[in-house]
């Protein structure tokens, strides 16, 4: 166990930023998410979530994957460099920590996803323990701990200080680079901490939900379930849950002609979309309430029945407070019987 | 407001039993008080789990589009603030809602809460928050907690429009018209007009390009109710869902704004439900500013056919080239 004064983080953040591409919850036009950081960017530290999670690092919103260029009769492919510098995101949750085990099981099992894989390959995750959870946060369901968040290096603000220990290969390696500015430190004030957090766990509302009736064999069960219909109806079809969830993997592919070339690239695309996996039959899900189906069954039965039963929710919560109608995941599991307190 | 629930709750059931109506279109509980979910209630039984309260904020009129659609016989019945009765009134001038399908409750307000903003106070942890009138009672995890009521009301709230009802079938536990002075609603308007193009333009880049693309403020407002919108249709040639750039999250926004301006009654959905807290009013007033100050004060949704500036014609309208004469700077 390391540590460091809150005091000098700052210094040891620009150090990272010299080696490195930092990426750590700043505060932008009033609301914080993961961007790169700079001297002049603040830390924010206090804020349990970012709106966006930090899946962006490793798959960006958008991004040109390939281009293409023609010059009189001959077209010239200009691929997308793969991106090899090294990155560490600092200041990340459990919950989306968790996420990048579940991404990677999409986007790094063959075929890999060299884009996905070659940022994930170069990249230091340094999490931060949740020191206040709120109401919205239920990632106790999924086997999450917030005080022992994990990944490469996992981190705890304690009074004036800042609690660091070394996971993997890569976090020692890194905190080794570090070691001039790290101090030894004694385990009795992170027990505490850990502890503390903990209690809190305990109160958190969501944290009882069961998950006993899903999983990767209900889908005979779930599908015509009548409970759609009432969740859904008032769905307005927006991609709000999809867009701030940081295990939601779906994306689209497309070319966009600037008149000089052509770039095709690919973005997060959302099930929640009328145009979501649309073919040229072009009866994919024409109502809402089977997109909305579509999100949680993904969720909830697809991908546990995919993943040796694991859920792709992580109970971040972030759907569950930014909903336009406050419908969401958590009520979702409650309708079928999932309400465990 | 538990009286006014109490009232709204007697109500809807008095005119589901005596068949005036056949649906309700309402809110459900949730789970912390402050989200509650709209949802429609189709018997006596189903209504008992119809709820209302400070959080109501949202406003339903765009769910009559396709409620009148479904509705085979009978009326629904909608659960409208003084505010939503402007859209509602603009959604029946566009002929989009039959108001023969619909039984219209007016509820009094006193403005609406934004859980956001409590949140923004620092206060994390909230499972419940009771509504005293001056004061909110707010029970967290971390202890209570209590904030003033008009320091947690919603954008559109802080200048309400109105609190007499511009369409109703009844109205339940109205409220006076306040006396107390209201907020300019184009003072932040003015504040970036009087911005040079560059602080400007830096404004909404930083704004803008938060933007995630969600499409929330699209899919919520009654004004963007086209059966297929431009951005979602592949063949249009401006179909995407990319924020490719900040370029594109300026035209949609802005290509938006100009789509429904004369019609936007300022309801301010399009700024509640932003996940990234931008504020899309913004563009929306000054398109209504700019349009009270070229063509006479014009409020959308006031009175059902009201014929919107920018689809009329009278021989006192402003030139085109009055554009040259204004904000060069």
């Amino acid at each position: 166990m390391k540590k460091i004064e809150k005091a000098k983080l700052n210094d040891l953040l620009a150090r990272l930023a010299e080696a490195s591409t930092l990426y750590l919850p700043v505060r932008k036009g009033g609301k914080v998410n993961f961007a790169k950081w700079t001297k002049d960017e603040e830390y924010c530290a206090d804020e349990l979530k970012t709106v966006k999670s930090a899946k962006d690092v490793f798959f960006p919103q958008s991004e040109n994957i390939v281009s293409f260029k023609r010059e009189s009769s001959k077209i010239t492919i200009l691929p997308k460099e793969l991106p090899t510098d090294r990155t560490v995101i600092f200041g990340v949750r459990a919950c989306d920590a968790k996420s990048f085990d579940i991404l990677d099981s999409v986007f790094m099992s063959e075929p890999a996803d060299s884009f996905y894989t070659a940022r994930r390959n170069s990249a230091v995750i340094i999490t931060t323990a949740c020191s206040t959870p709120e109401e919205t946060c239920f990632c106790g369901v999924f086997g999450i701990d917030p005080a022992n968040p994990g990944a490469d290096i996992q981190t705890w603000f304690v009074g004036e200080e800042l609690f660091w220990e070394a996971l993997s290969e890569k976090g020692k390696a890194l905190t080794e680079e570090l070691s001039d500015m790290l101090s030894d430190a004694d385990e009795k004030e992170v027990e505490d901490e850990k502890s503390r957090i903990s209690e809190i766990t305990k109160q958190l509302p969501l944290n009882g939900l069961s998950l006993e009736n899903f999983g990767g064999d209900k889908t005979n069960e779930l599908f015509d379930a009548a409970q759609w219909e009432k969740l859904s109806q008032s769905c307005i079809g927006c991609g709000t849950c999809t867009f701030v969830c940081p295990t939601c993997q779906c994306y689209d592919i497309r070319d966009y002609d600037t008149g000089n070339d052509i770039r095709r690239y690919r973005c997060w695309d959302s099930c929640m979309y009328s145009d979501f996996t649309m073919c040229a039959h072009g009866t994919n899900r024409p109502t809402q309430l089977q997109r909305f189906r579509q999100r949680f069954m993904h969720k909830l039965v697809y991908f546990p029945a995919n993943n040796n039963g694991e859920f792709s929710c992580v109970g971040c919560g972030r759907c569950v407070s930014s909903c336009p109608i406050s419908m969401n995941i958590a009520k979702v599991i409650k309708s079928f019987g999932g309400d465990n307190k | 407001m538990q009286k006014t629930a109490g009232l709204i709750k007697k109500r809807v059931l008095e005119l589901l039993a005596d068949g005036t109506v056949t649906k309700v279109l309402g809110w459900k509980e949730g789970d912390f008080i402050y989200d509650v979910t709209p949802a429609s209630f189709l018997s006596a039984q189903e209504a008992d789990g119809l709820v209302y309260s400070s959080f109501c904020g949202a406003n339903l009129s765009k769910y009559l589009i396709s409620e009148c659609k479904a509705l085979t016989e009978g009326k629904i019945l909608a659960l409208l603030k003084p505010c939503d009765t402007y859209s509602f009134n603009q959604l029946l001038t566009e002929h989009r809602i039959d108001r023969d399908k619909v039984y219209v409750i007016g509820v009094g307000c006193k403005g609406m809460l934004d859980i956001e903003k409590i949140k923004a106070m620092g206060i994390k942890g909230i499972t419940k928050v009771i509504d005293n009138g001056k004061e909110l009672d707010i029970k967290t995890i971390y202890g209570s907690k209590t904030c003033k009521r008009e320091d947690a009301l919603l954008e559109k709230c802080l200048c309400c429009k109105s609190k007499n009802f511009k369409a109703f079938d009844e109205i339940i536990d109205p409220e006076p018209e306040t006396k107390e002075e209201k907020a300019d609603r184009f003072a932040k308007v003015s504040e970036l007009e009087a911005m040079t193009a560059e602080e400007r333009y830096a404004f909404w880049q930083e704004q803008l390009s938060k933007c995630i693309r969600c499409n929330a403020c699209r899919n919520v407002c009654p004004a963007c109710s086209c059966m297929k919108c431009v951005f979602d249709n592949p063949v249009s040639g401006v179909s995407s869902k990319a924020n490719t750039d900040s370029f594109e999250e300026k035209m949609f926004h802005i290509i938006r704004a100009f789509h429904v301006a004369g019609r936007c009654t300022d309801c301010g959905e399009c700024s509640r439900v932003c996940p990234q807290n931008i504020p899309l009013h913004l563009l929306n007033r000054k398109f209504i500013k700019d349009i009270n100050e070229l063509y006479g004060e014009y409020q959308a949704g006031e009175e059902v056919g009201s014929r919107a500036p920018l689809a009329d014609f009278t021989f006192d309208d402003a030139e085109p080239s009055v554009v040259n004469e204004r904000g060069n700077s």
